[in-house]
C-alpha cells in the first residue's frame, strides 16, 4: 500500500508550497522521519520529513513547481509498487489527497502498537499531538513534547519542531538573559552573546541596566571609519575652500503632486525625487552656469547633467547619480534612480555610481526638516536642500487666503562660478516650472 | 628600536602600574616602568598590605580578652608597638621585593626615578634621559589630603602615611574621618589599648556603605569603647606642648573641645596629577582627576589613564583592572570598554568587617530604582554563634520583575570573602534561585548567603 508524500500546511495562512528539491531520489529507501525534500513559502523554507518508511516510488511535483497544500507530491511504498502509474498508487494509497486524509498523524492518546512501530515511545495520555519521529527525537533529546512548539498542519508536533526546540535550549545564555528574554518574549536564538564563550548576558538583549552605573568614563571616543573620514574631508574641503551662499523660495506643490497622480494612475508613481531631478536638469539647461566647476584657474563646463541624490546609510551618506538628466524623461530618471537608491541603501553603490555629480538634491523633507542648507559636493558647484511638503495659507492672486501644498527649496552656490544673480534666476525658474510645469514648453 | 624606547612607558609602579606592565608583557609589548619610589605604590607600601599586617595582630593583642575569659593570666607588660610595627614594615617590604620579582620574570624594564610627560610618546627623567613610548599609561596615584587648618606635621597632625610609619602609640587619639581608613584605624588603634575618638561629618560612618553596614559597625565600635561621632565637623585646632585641642561642631551637641595627643585626618586622597607634565600636552585635570573615555583613553591619542587618577572609587583591585583594560586596548585586544561599576566590590577591615557591591538600599531610594531585600543576620547561622561572632548580616538586594542581583552588603566576620559569591553570582548573571539551590558547607559563614538568597526568594529556612 503506497503512502501520498503531500505538500504540507506549514500555516494557517499557507494555501501553495514551491518544492525546492528532493532529498532523495526515486528508488531510495526512506525511513520514517528522514529528511524527504525541502520546500519552500512565501514565508518560510523548511524540510518536509517522510511520514512513514519505504521507497521512494515517483517524484510528482520537482523543482520549481508550486502545489497547493495536501496536495501529493510524490509517493512512498513497497519494491513490488515500483513502476505503478501514480493513479493507480493514488487508489491504492493510504493517504489520499485532501484535507481529510493529512498524512499519518497520530492524535493521542493512541496505543504504541498503533503508532507504527514497537520502539517508538507514544505520548503519554492526554499529552500533545506529534509525528512518531518528533516522539522519538525528544525521547534521545529529553525534550518535553509539552514544551515544543508545533508547527504541523493541525498542530501536532513534528520533527523539526523538536529540533528547534533542542537547538533553542542549547542556546548559551546566562539564567538572568532566559528570565529578562521570557519576561520581554525576546527570542535567545540567534543573538550574539558578548559573555565568556558567546554566552549571551543580559545586555545583549537590549535591555537597559536597572541601575544607571555611579561613575562612568567621562567621553566617549570612537575610532573614525574610512568612509566617515573621506566625508569629512570631502565636506570640510569644499565648506572652506567655496564660498558658499544661499537663496531660498517657497514653492507651491499641488501642481506637481497632481502630475505626479496623474502618472501614477496610468503606470508605476514615480517619486517625487524623480520630478525635481528632471525639473532641475530643465532649469540648469537654461541656466548652464549651474552645471560648471571652479578649478582655480579655469571654470570647467560639465558636457551633461549628471545629479546626485543625497541617501542616508546607517553609517554615512552617499550620493547616487543619475547620468545626463536633461535628455530623460521622468520615467527614465525613476527607472535609474530607484535600484541605484537600493543600492545605496544597501551599501553596495559602485565608484563609477556615485561619483561626479555635476549637481545635487539633497531631500529632508521625510524627516518633517521645513527647510535646511547643504553643503556643496564637489564637483558640483551648487545644491538644492529640498524641505517637507506642508499645508499653509496662501495670498492667491485674487487677494484671498487659501491653503496650499507648498515646500521650501535652498539653494547653496559656490560664488566662485555663480553670482547671485544667476542663482537667483535658477531658482526663481526652477519654482515657476514646480508651480506650472507647461512653462517648460516655453 | 632604541634602548628607551618601549611599546608602553607605564608612569608609577603601583597596583595600575605595574600589573599593567606584567599584562602588557603577557601580550607581547614591551613595557617600561617609571616609579620614583617603590615598587607596588601605596597598597603595597603604605596602604591595604602593612595595614591588614596591624590589622591583624590587633586581633592578635585583643584576644588576650578571650584567652583570660579561660582562666589565663596574661602579662601585656612585654608589649613594644615597635615589634608590630616592624612586623607591618616586614611584610610589606616582602611584598614589594615580590613585585620587583614578577616584573623581572616578565622581562619588564623598571626604571626608578621621577618621570614626568614631555610629549605624547614621552617621558623624560630629571637628568633628561628620554624614556619613549608608542603608548603611555598615567597611574600616578594619590596622596593623603590634607583639611584646612589641620596641615600635616607628621607629629601632632598626620595623615594615613605617617600613621603607618608611627613607631608609638598615642594615648588619646581624635580620627577626622569615618571612611574605610578611618574606620580600620579606629578599630586597630582601640584594640590596641588607645582612647579613640571617631568623627565623620556625614550621618554615618562609611559614608558609601549600606547604612544597616554602618549601623552594626557603629554599634560594635561603641560597645568596645570607641567614641563615634557623627555629623561632626572639625572647626579648628590650637596645638598644645603635646597633642592638640580641637573645636568641633557636633549637630546635636553644638560646639565641643577635645583634647587628643594626636589628630589622624583621614578625609580622603588627592589624584597626583600635577607636576607629571599633564599641561604638555594637553590634559587638562577635571576636579584634579584626568578625564579618560573608554579604555581608559585620555583626550590625547595613545596616552591612557587608571587607578586612583582618574575619577572612579580609590580602590587598588579597580585600579588593576583599569589598568589591564587600558593595556588590552593598546595591545589590540578585545577587552571591555571600561569596568562596571556595579560589580567592583568594596572591603574594610576594621572588626566588624564591612564589604559590599552594587545597588545600596539609600540609592535605590533616593533615584526611585525598584528593589526587592533580604537580609539574613549571622545570630542564625551556626558557625557565626560557634566562633563567637554572631554580630553582622548579609543583605541583597534584586530587581523585583528580573530578580536580577542589584547589590550586596555583607557586614559581619569574613565579609570581605563572603561578598565574592555574591558578586559571582551577580557578574555570571545568575539569579537567587541559582545560589539557592547550590549546597553550602555546614556549619559556615556561607550559609548566611545561601540563606540571604533563600530569603529574598521567599524561603529562609533558618530564621
Amino acid at each position: 500500500m503506497a503512502t501520498a508524500v503531500i505538500m504540507p500546511k506549514a500555516g494557517m495562512s499557507m494555501e501553495t508550497g514551491t518544492v525546492v528539491r528532493w532529498l532523495k531520489k526515486v528508488g531510495d529507501q526512506v525511513t520514517s522521519g528522514e529528511p524527504l525534500l525541502e520546500i519552500t513559502t512565501d514565508k518560510v523554507d523548511m524540510e518536509v520529513e517522510a511520514e512513514a518508511s519505504g521507497i521512494l516510488l515517483c517524484i510528482l511535483k520537482d523543482h520549481g513547481e508550486e502545489v497547493p497544500v495536501t496536495e501529493p507530491i510524490g509517493y512512498l511504498g513497497t519494491l513490488a509498487e515500483m513502476g505503478k502509474s501514480s493513479a493507480e498508487l493514488a487508489s491504492s494509497s493510504a493517504s489520499r489527497p485532501g484535507p481529510a486524509s493529512a498524512p499519518a498523524l497520530v492524535a493521542e492518546p493512541v496505543p504504541a502498537a498503533a503508532a507504527g512501530g514497537g520502539q517508538i515511545p507514544s505520548a503519554a495520555p492526554g499529552s500533545v499531538r506529534s509525528t512518531p519521529a518528533a516522539r522519538r527525537l525528544a525521547g534521545e533529546l529529553q525534550v518535553d513534547l509539552a514544551q515544543v512548539s508545533p508547527t504541523g498542519p493541525n498542530g501536532e508536533v513534528r520533527l523539526r519542531d523538536v529540533t528547534a526546540a533542542a537547538q533553542k535550549a542549547r542556546v548559551r545564555a546566562s539564567p538572568l538573559a532566559r528570565r529578562v528574554a521570557e519576561l520581554e518574549g525576546k527570542e535567545l536564538a540567534g543573538v550574539a552573546g558578548s559573555g565568556p564563550g558567546g554566552r549571551i548576558l543580559r545586555a545583549d538583549l537590549g535591555q537597559p541596566a536597572p541601575v544607571p552605573p555611579l561613575f562612568s568614563p567621562a567621553e566617549v571616543r570612537t575610532p573614525v571609519s574610512g568612509k566617515r573620514k573621506v566625508i569629512a574631508e570631502r565636506l570640510s574641503q569644499s565648506k572652506f575652500t567655496a564660498p558658499h551662499y544661499y537663496l531660498r523660495v517657497a514653492v507651491e506643490v499641488d501642481n506637481l503632486l497632481a502630475a505626479r497622480a496623474a502618472v501614477g494612475a496610468a503606470g508605476p508613481k514615480p517619486s517625487l525625487n524623480a520630478f525635481l531631478l528632471k525639473y532641475a536638469a530643465e532649469a540648469i539647461k537654461r541656466h548652464p552656469t549651474l552645471n560648471t566647476a571652479w578649478e582655480g584657474d579655469a571654470i570647467v563646463s560639465h558636457p551633461t547633467i549628471d545629479i546626485g541624490l543625497a541617501v542616508a546609510q546607517q553609517d554615512g551618506l552617499i550620493t547616487p547619480v543619475v547620468r545626463d538628466c536633461g535628455s530623460k524623461g521622468v520615467l527614465a530618471i525613476e527607472a535609474e534612480l530607484k535600484p541605484l537608491v537600493e543600492k545605496a541603501l544597501s551599501g553596495k553603490l559602485l565608484p563609477a555610481e556615485y561619483s561626479g555629480a555635476t549637481f545635487t538634491i539633497s531631500n529632508l523633507g521625510s524627516f518633517g526638516v521645513d527647510e535646511f542648507t547643504a553643503i556643496i559636493n564637489p564637483p558640483g558647484s551648487a545644491i538644492l536642500a529640498v524641505g517637507a511638503i506642508r499645508k499653509e495659507p496662501v495670498v492667491d492672486a485674487d487677494g484671498a487666503v487659501a491653503v496650499r501644498s507648498r515646500m521650501r527649496l535652498t539653494l547653496s552656490c559656490d560664488h566662485r562660478v555663480i553670482d547671485g544673480a544667476v542663482g537667483g534666476r535658477f531658482l526663481r525658474f526652477l519654482a515657476d516650472v514646480i508651480e506650472d510645469p507647461s512653462r517648460l514648453l516655453l | 628600536m632604541s634602548d628607551n624606547a618601549y611599546d608602553a612607558v607605564i608612569l608609577g609602579g603601583g597596583p595600575a602600574g605595574y600589573v599593567a606592565a606584567i599584562r602588557a608583557a603577557q601580550l607581547g609589548l614591551r613595557p617600561c616602568v617609571v616609579e620614583k619610589d617603590r615598587l607596588g605604590g601605596v597598597c603595597l607600601n603604605l596602604g591595604c598590605i602593612p595595614s591588614k599586617a596591624l590589622i591583624h595582630q590587633a586581633g592578635l593583642f585583643a584576644s588576650a580578652a578571650a584567652l583570660e575569659e579561660m582562666g589565663l593570666a596574661v602579662d601585656r607588660g612585654g608589649f613594644s608597638y615597635r615589634k608590630v610595627f616592624e612586623r607591618s614594615r616586614q611584610v610589606a617590604d616582602r611584598m614589594s621585593a615580590g613585585v620587583s620579582y614578577l616584573l623581572k620574570k616578565n622581562r619588564v624594564t623598571v626604571i626608578h626615578g621621577t618621570g614626568t610627560l614631555v610629549d605624547r610618546n614621552a617621558v623624560a627623567l630629571p637628568d633628561g634621559t628620554r624614556i619613549e613610548g608608542r603608548s603611555i599609561l598615567l597611574c600616578t596615584g594619590s596622596r593623603p589630603r590634607e583639611l584646612p587648618g589641620f596641615p600635616f606635621d607628621g607629629r601632632t597632625v598626620i595623615s594615613s602615611d605617617q600613621a603607618l610609619m608611627a613607631t608609638a602609640l598615642p594615648g588619646k587619639i581624635l580620627i577626622l574621618g569615618g571612611g574605610a581608613i578611618g574606620c580600620e584605624f579606629a578599630h586597630t588603634l582601640a584594640a590596641f589599648g588607645c582612647t579613640v575618638t571617631l568623627a565623620e561629618m556625614q550621618d554615618q560612618l562609611l559614608p558609601l556603605e549600606d547604612e544597616d553596614s554602618a549601623a552594626v559597625l557603629e554599634l560594635s565600635f561603641k560597645r568596645r569603647g570607641i567614641t563615634v561621632l557623627t555629623r561632626a565637623r572639625a572647626l579648628s585646632m590650637e596645638r598644645l606642648k603635646t597633642g592638640a585641642r580641637v573645636r568641633l561642631e557636633i549637630e546635636s551637641r553644638g560646639v565641643e573641645e577635645l583634647v587628643a595627643d594626636q589628630v589622624l585626618v583621614v578625609v580622603g586622597r588627592t589624584p597626583n596629577t600635577t607636576g607629571i607634565g599633564l599641561e604638555r600636552v594637553g590634559i587638562e585635570p577635571r576636579r584634579g582627576f584626568i578625564p579618560v573615555g573608554d579604555f581608559y583613553q585620555t583626550s590625547v591619542p595613545g596616552i591612557y589613564a587608571a587607578g586612583d587618577v582618574v575619577d572612579s572609587p580609590l580602590l587598588a583591585h579597580l585600579a588593576s583592572k583599569e589598568a589591564e583594560v587600558a593595556v588590552e586596548h593598546m595591545a589590540g585586544r578585545p577587552t571591555v570598554r571600561h569596568v562596571d561599576p556595579s560589580t567592583v566590590p568594596a572591603a574594610v577591615f576594621c572588626e566588624p568587617q564591612v564589604a559590599s557591591f552594587g545597588l545600596s538600599e539609600r540609592r535605590a531610594r533616593a533615584e526611585g530604582i525598584p528593589f526587592e531585600k533580604a537580609v539574613f543576620p549571622f545570630r542564625a547561622v551556626g558557625k557565626a554563634v560557634a566562633v563567637d561572632r554572631s554580630e553582622g548580616h548579609v543583605k541583597v538586594l534584586v530587581d523585583p520583575r528580573t530578580r536580577e542581583i542589584l547589590g550586596a552588603h555583607v557586614v559581619g566576620e569574613g565579609a570581605p570573602e563572603l561578598v565574592h559569591e555574591l558578586l559571582l553570582a551577580r557578574s555570571a548573571e545568575l539569579l537567587p534561585e541559582d545560589v539557592s539551590r547550590m549546597i553550602h558547607a555546614h556549619p559556615t559563614l556561607s550559609e548566611a548567603v545561601m540563606e540571604a538568597m533563600r530569603a529574598v526568594e521567599g524561603w529562609a529556612v533558618h530564621v
